[in-house]
């Protein structure tokens, strides 16, 4: 006797709860490796998961079991060439023998536990204990859209918004309303008159009483209007405020002489991270890169990482078209503006107060949120304490410095971090 | 030749597609021709799941339903790694020892190897959990599923009350020791669902009041210093049951977990020492059962030869020096014995007249049911492993002393080997050789309430293993300080460690 059952549209995952737990258990050990694993990732693969190793000691659940040495006896099989009594060196890379037992439990190697975080898994583990800087107060502030929606039904409005059904419906029940009673009597006074006509000899003067008596009714009733203005019933729209979810982002970098390649790794992961940061919170998320050495220029991708320029530097150029991007296309009252600036620190001298001037004066007030990193191994020059004087008064500026590419996370996490309420 | 007689038919349908159709079609086919070979069997559920689905029934060991555990969200993920990046394939199938039997048939199997696994599994291997001596005494297969209902939702109940973190930590404490959560000697009970559910209850108060008898903390009068003192009387093999019924700081609900993990590593005991039997047979009978169709003429060619090549794929054992070697394939050695079983019934060399003077001219087939019913792998090598298996496999022996500086080579596939490699590979397939011999010792009952336990090794094999994280685990769930000692073989006991708080 046999029965089948199809179980194939039945949930597959059976084993979600438990790999959840797997998760929670060694998050420390996972969120450690995502964070190594950042400084590997290219710009290309913002969307895929990772691939997350941990060492397997920290996970192997403890089992006693038969340990090396001793006197074993084991068989094998396939000889080739030996002979009882034979003696042959003993395998150099010998495991422990057991060929038989559940695979599970001797399957403890020394290499690593690899496996795949998804996409969002690995982008919670990456920014957790993060939030945007300040989005509560500002959203609260001005970062707002309206929006019509509808709400209910009004008495007035425009012609435009009549609501045909409401109307009619409330045109019905108004002559429901003040024809109902003037029909009753109609009826009655039809029905008294049917029954005087059926007598032998109706009295004429009561028989004209009534039917003048029916001939009113039947005028008032008509006369009670199709539809009134009173029935009129119109649409009714609010204006609901929206926190708008779209952010621009803008990447300054200086590509003068003084940055090479490293240098400009280094920032690129660092905007990846933003850009990954900031497209978890906002629908949609635009990029803006300018570069700039003596003048700055707005270029693509490619050429923002990639093409080489040497020359001069000066900062101010790169912050004056920024704020002209922002005067024609991203209207602050609409747009969440955020920025991030690299650059390693080198700036012609006379031009750090001017950036400084127009940072706090211009543009600062229009941002979210104004990053800037300084990727250089050496003291830090002009720019940096110019950008330090500000922090006092403007809390949407911060200034990190980088040294190696280990420190983009952290520092990442340092300029990003929850702000205690 | 045996009565068993071939009803010639016309050919079943051969595509390479399955269908519920086909496939109700081969079952039918299949327990008709399983019928003349006496296959006994459970009522057959097939279930046909997808490979995701495959891979959960694998990581929650084979257990239709378990309770949740973060490592078998790592089996999971280990398993689904391996097999993304193709470094191995699932099982064909995955068979449950329960009543009805419950066979799981993967999607994208093709219509031969369904009925490949069909056969394998549902009269195979469901013949032998219904026949096998230990499976009959150790396991109850109308109550396993009622049993996993109660022990799933017993857990997560106690993760709603003490949180699951708690729950979690004393399970992997239990998990640590589950390998010796096991009666060896003595027979289980069969109890059913309702009954298990109404005696929980009733252990935990009672459960409870014998620890407190135990652990009554003013002496009885009568207390003297003799016997009472040694607690327990005789050493105790089962630790977990032991933790059971005597740790003194448990709280019921943890006395159930005990119990619970206890219970199912009871449940798989019979598996593990029955692999290669299981396997062979199960193995032995796709082959015999699809020949026997294909002899009736309802097999096709080419359904045949996929099935041949699915079959000379699992019965593959490599040799000693392959890079794909890794021990005895127990499909191939297992499947190798029972065919051998059958050629020594039926075409008996000289040899098999000395060697099973009693096998020799008997019905093959009460001669396998009789060796499938009442062995395991130890007994069953060691009593039918005959000369013409060692030769085929060209067995050889070795001794690794680890006090030598090489290897010996102890005996090979000839008239001296024989008897040595027969008794060699059944102690090879002896769990309690495999695995090391801890037993519960002793308890200061009166004094400092340490629990000790004795590792006695076997041909001098330390004990391996995280020994240290074990006894920690094992700290948890007695709640007092634990050692663990070794008898040498001249009878020294020296201290291997020990574990007095939680660090």
């Amino acid at each position: 006797m046999a029965h089948f059952i199809d179980r194939r549209l039945n949930g597959k995952n059976k084993s979600a709860v438990n790999r959840q737990r797997f998760i929670r258990r060694y998050k420390q050990q996972i969120k450690q490796a995502v964070s190594d694993a950042i400084s590997k990732r290219s710009v290309t693969d913002l969307s895929s998961g990772e691939s997350i190793s941990i060492p397997a000691r920290d996970i192997s659940e403890p089992l006693f079991h038969q340990g090396k040495g001793g006197k074993r006896e084991r068989v094998h099989p396939g000889n080739d060439q030996f002979s009882e009594g034979d003696r042959i060196p003993r395998p150099q890379s010998e495991g422990a023998g057991s060929g038989k037992g559940d695979a599970s439990q001797d399957g403890e190697g020394n290499d690593d536990f690899v496996f795949a975080i998804s996409k969002d898994e690995y982008l919670d583990l990456l920014f957790e204990d993060l939030a945007l800087p300040d989005l509560k107060h500002n959203q609260l502030d001005k970062l707002v859209q309206y929006k019509n929606v509808r709400a209910g039904y009004r008495a007035e409005g425009v012609p435009a918004n009549i609501d045909i059904v409401r109307s009619l419906r409330g045109s019905l029940a108004r002559r429901v309303a003040m024809s109902s009673e003037k029909k009753r009597q109609l009826r009655q006074a039809e029905q008294q008159l049917a029954e005087l006509e059926q007598l032998a000899v109706p009295d004429e003067l009561l028989r004209r009483a009534l039917t003048k008596h029916i001939t009113e009714l039947k005028q008032k009733i008509a006369a009670v209007p199709f539809i009134d203005s009173f029935d009129l019933r119109f649409r009714n729209y609010q204006k609901r405020p929206e926190p708008t979810s779209k952010a621009v982002m803008f990447c300054l970098m200086d590509v003068s002489g003084s940055m090479d390649q490293a240098t400009k790794e280094m920032a690129k992961r660092f905007y990846i991270l933003l850009y990954l940061f900031l497209s978890r919170t906002y629908k949609n998320v635009e990029v803006v890169y300018i570069r700039h050495h003596t003048q700055a220029k707005e270029v693509d991708e490619q050429e923002f990482f990639y093409s080489q320029e040497t020359g001069g530097t000066i900062v101010s150029s790169a912050l004056k078209l920024m704020l002209e991007i922002v005067q024609q296309r991203y209207n602050p009252q609409e747009w969440n503006i955020y920025a991030a600036q690299a650059s390693d620190g080198d700036n012609w001298a006379e031009d750090s107060a001017p950036c400084a001037k127009l940072l706090a004066e211009q543009l600062l007030p229009l941002l979210r949120y104004y990053a800037y990193i300084e990727i250089t191994p050496r003291a830090h020059q002009s720019l940096w304490e110019q950008y330090q004087q500000l922090l006092a008064n403007h809390p949407n500026l911060a200034i990190q410095h980088i040294r190696e590419i280990s420190d983009i996370y952290p520092v990442f996490r340092e300029l990003f971090k929850k702000q205690a309420a | 030749m045996s009565s068993i007689a071939f009803n010639m038919g016309s050919c079943l349908s051969d595509s390479p597609d399955w269908s519920f159709d086909l496939l109700h079609d081969y079952q039918q086919q299949i327990a008709r021709v399983a019928a003349l070979y006496k296959l006994d069997t459970y009522p057959n559920q097939i279930e046909v799941i997808t490979a995701e689905q495959m891979m959960d029934a694998y990581s929650s060991i084979g257990m239709p339903l378990g309770y949740h555990h973060w490592s078998y969200g790592k089996k999971f993920i280990q398993t689904e790694q391996h097999y993304k990046r193709g470094y191995m394939g699932l099982a064909y199938e995955i068979v449950i020892n329960a009543n009805p039997c419950i066979a799981y048939l993967m999607e994208e199997n093709t219509l031969p190897m369904q009925a490949l696994v069909i056969a394998h599994a549902c009269y195979g291997h469901n013949s032998f959990f219904k026949n096998n001596y230990l499976f009959r005494t150790w396991t109850d297969a109308s109550s396993i599923i009622d049993y996993l209902v109660f022990a799933k939702n017993y857990v997560s109940r106690c993760e709603e009350k003490y949180g699951v973190a708690t729950v979690e930590d004393f399970l992997d404490s239990c998990h640590a020791l589950m390998n010796y959560g096991v009666d060896r000697y003595k027979r289980p009970q069969k109890i059913s669902m309702e009954e298990e559910q109404k005696r929980q209850e009733e252990r935990e108060a009672f459960l409870q009041s014998q620890v407190n008898e135990l652990w009554r903390t003013v002496p009885g009068k009568a207390q003297v210093a003799t016997t009472s003192n040694i607690f327990p009387a005789e050493p105790q093999e089962n630790i977990l049951y032991f933790i059971e019924k005597h740790a003194p700081l448990l709280q019921p609900w943890q006395r159930e977990l005990v119990r619970i993990v206890r219970k199912i590593a009871q449940y798989f005991y019979p598996q593990k020492q029955t692999q290669v039997m299981n396997e062979g047979w199960a193995t032995f009978w796709h082959y015999t059962l699809l020949h026997h169709l294909y002899t009736e003429g309802r097999l096709s060619d080419r359904f045949m030869l996929e099935i041949l090549h699915s079959h000379t794929n699992v019965v593959l054992q490599p040799e000693y020096n392959s890079k794909f070697y890794s021990g005895i394939n127990p499909y191939a050695l297992g499947f190798a014995m029972f065919s051998d079983l059958r050629r020594i019934c039926e075409q008996p060399t000289a040899e098999d007249k000395v060697w099973f003077p009693d096998l020799v001219g008997s019905n093959w087939l009460d001669t396998l049911h009789f060796a499938m019913q009442n062995f395991k792998d130890e007994s069953f090598i060691s009593q039918y492993l005959s000369p013409k298996v060692i030769r085929d496999f060209r067995l050889f022996a070795i001794t690794d002393d680890s006090k030598e500086a090489s290897l010996e080579v102890a005996a090979i596939h000839n008239a001296e080997g024989y008897q040595q490699i027969r008794q060699r590979l059944s102690a090879q397939y002896n769990l309690s050789q495999l695995e090391p011999n801890i037993q519960v010792q002793q308890v200061n009952i009166n004094t400092d309430r340490a629990l000790t336990l004795r590792y006695i090794p076997h041909n001098g094999i330390p004990l391996g293993g995280n020994i240290k994280e074990v006894m920690r685990h094992l700290h948890r769930l007695w709640g007092f300080e634990v050692r663990l000692e070794q008898q040498s073989s001249e009878g020294n006991i020296s201290i291997l460690a020990s574990c007095s708080e939680l660090s």
